[in-house]
């Protein structure tokens, strides 16, 4: 706070009114990201039920009441209470593990797989890479949550294959995307500089086209736990991902379908928590991403 | 507009010619996907077959096995199945369910209708959503333009289940306006419909206020203006048709994310539908009919893709031209 107030008086000029400058200070105030420290305090939190959800727990997630099964929001039970007396804010605590290790999981296999097609599709010889960009064609002309279905049609429901299947549906997309960013890249003046120096092309690929075209992913990879949060989520409302004895969100979501018309929080609340980490990821990923886009300028 | 000279009919016809090429390769790469995707049933698949249908995993006798061979072709080597698989898939066979005994065209085209009418009307909605909200927000100061791409922000972000139950809360069980479950008629079918439309909406409206925005600025409208016309007719009569431009080129990517998005309106409405069907088959494994409907969708994406294509390279002859 000293620094900015220091900055706003040699802004203001010498024997400028104190009220003009204190609104100036104001206004530059308002105009902080809240949104985004919102966001990072809010991912602290995520952190912490992850790592020590007995810390932020008020009542034992598994601990059966069932005098005070399908209570509303209380003193007592924050977000209520489930069929059989369980605190469903306990609950929500302890699924934060298992549901952000799903969401981080299925973001790095699908940017993974993403930038192997997309670097191939950009980078490989003519007839190799026409053929990997055909297949990621292909690939997307399936929408993200028919290709996750086709993959646990084959193997099954499980928490391995809503990962593998979340990543797999999203990869396409940013293979596409970074393939794009590879080729403008390539396009550029400064590898047509460093060709003409004559520099090799392993270098040129490694030292130039490489970390200017994936700098963005960093803010992509924010993005896309967000996003496979709530696809994988989605998988488990529909039965096909984790199962509910598991308090994993999607799984509390499934459980909650059948007292909706009882109890209609333990649907909105665990789906709440979902929204609000998926925004949470969306902020932090486009502030990265904007700052990503200054620091290039 | 309209191209006059016949050599920039022929660069049109040959931009076309190389669009529908494109597409063929697309669609026949989409179905030997599908096709690899059933030979991946982990184990013996006829006993996977026999194992699906009891919902048991058992050992089986030769015997039932062989019928099961004989019935589904399996001893055959793999190429020939899969050209027998693209022979039918062009003749509209999808093959038959493991677990109906029925083709699965028989089973999609029972649910089609449903989905389809769930679908066009959810486009519908999210149409008319998003140019009333843009046409009122866009480019109106600063608080309104904030509030409005913030909208946008959220909804595009909704995750359908979610929106779908807050609605059915909401207006089939709070206030009685909507049957909460298994309604057939118009009414049963607006807050599906909803549930679809507002995410879209949200995400159209991005581009279209971008768009519309630039469009505000544009001498033609300046001109406009200074004829003496009011903002609302600018704004409708002008500045709209520039702006949904970008939103008219996304149709065949919505069209194909309300048909998967179906899958858990249906579910969440319990409405019946290829999504309900999908669901159902993807927890019993039953392959083709996951396939067949997949396949389906993604055809679909494919063709009203290359429909919006073709008639851009029509309509604006540049395209064809670079």
């Amino acid at each position: 706070m000293t620094g900015l107030a220091s900055t706003t008086s040699t802004a203001a000029a010498p024997g400028a009114t104190p009220p003009a400058s204190r609104r100036a200070a104001l206004s530059r105030w308002a105009r902080r990201p809240w949104g985004l420290y919102a966001a990072i305090a809010f991912a602290a939190v995520l952190a912490l039920a992850a790592i020590a959800p007995r810390l932020l727990a008020t009542h034992d997630p598994l601990a059966l009441d069932y005098p005070h099964s399908l209570h509303g929001p209380s003193w007592s039970n924050w977000f209520g209470t489930d069929e059989s007396g369980r605190d469903l804010y306990s609950r929500v605590v302890f699924g934060a593990r298992e549901s952000l290790l799903i969401g981080l999981g299925a973001a790095a296999v699908g940017i993974v797989l993403a930038l192997l097609l997309g670097s191939s599709a950009a980078l490989a010889i003519k007839p190799a890479a026409v053929v990997v960009d055909r297949l990621v064609e292909i690939l997307f002309t399936f929408p993200a949550l028919l290709l996750a279905l086709l993959l646990i049609a084959i193997s099954g429901p499980s928490a391995v294959t809503e990962i593998l299947a979340v990543g797999l549906g999203t990869a396409p997309g940013y293979a596409r995307m970074i393939r794009g960013q590879i080729l403008s890249a390539k396009r550029s003046a400064y590898v047509e500089a460093a060709t003409a120096l004559g520099h090799s092309r392993p270098r040129i690929v490694f030292a130039h086209i490489l970390p200017n075209a994936l700098r963005p992913l960093v803010a992509v990879f924010a993005l896309s736990v967000g996003q496979s949060i709530v696809w994988a989520s989605s998988l488990s409302f529909l039965g096909l991902g984790v199962a509910p004895p598991s308090s994993e969100w999607g799984a509390l979501l499934d459980a909650g379908r059948q007292y909706i018309v009882q109890a209609g929080w333990l649907i909105v609340v665990p789906g709440l928590v979902i929204v609000a980490v998926a925004l949470t990821a969306t902020t932090i990923g486009r502030h990265l991403q904007s700052a990503l886009e200054r620091g290039e300028k | 507009m309209t191209p006059t000279s016949p050599s920039s009919w022929r660069a049109i016809a040959r931009q076309v010619a190389r669009k529908l090429l494109s597409a063929v390769v697309v669609l026949w790469g989409a179905a030997t996907v599908a096709f690899f995707a059933q030979l991946a049933l982990p184990g013996d698949r006829a006993t996977a077959i026999l194992n699906i249908r009891s919902g048991r995993a058992q050992l089986r006798t030769p015997a039932e096995l062989a019928q099961i061979n004989e019935q589904y072709g399996l001893q055959r080597p793999v190429i020939v199945q899969y050209l027998d698989y693209l022979r039918g898939l062009v003749g509209g066979d999808f093959g038959n369910s493991y677990q109906q005994y029925r083709p699965v065209t028989a089973i999609i085209g029972e649910q089609l209708g449903a989905t389809l009418t769930l679908s066009l009307t959810a486009i519908v909605f999210a149409w008319a959503l998003m140019v009333v909200w843009v046409t009122l927000t866009a480019g109106r100061g600063p608080r309104l333009r904030a509030l409005g791409s913030l909208v946008d922000v959220v909804a595009a972000g909704l995750p359908a289940y979610w929106l779908g139950i807050i609605l059915l809360l909401v207006f089939a069980l709070g206030l009685r306006w909507f049957p909460v479950i298994g309604g057939t008629g118009v009414n049963g079918l607006i807050l599906p419909a909803l549930t679809l439309a507002i995410p879209l909406a949200g995400f159209m409206s991005q581009s279209t206020r971008a768009e519309f925005e630039r469009a505000l600025e544009q001498p033609f409208v300046i001109s406009a203006r200074m004829r003496g016309m009011g903002d609302t007719g600018v704004r409708v009569r002008h500045v709209l048709r520039h702006a949904v431009i970008p939103s008219v080129t996304l149709s065949g990517w919505a069209l194909g994310a309300t048909l998967s998005g179906a899958v858990i309106v249906e579910s969440i409405f319990s409405r019946p539908g290829i999504g309900n069907v999908l669901v159902t088959a993807v927890s019993s494994q039953d392959l083709p009919v996951v396939v067949g409907i997949v396949t389906l969708v993604a055809v679909v994406y494919v063709l009203a893709n290359l429909l919006v294509d073709i008639v851009y390279t029509v309509v604006d002859p540049r395209l064809a031209a670079s």
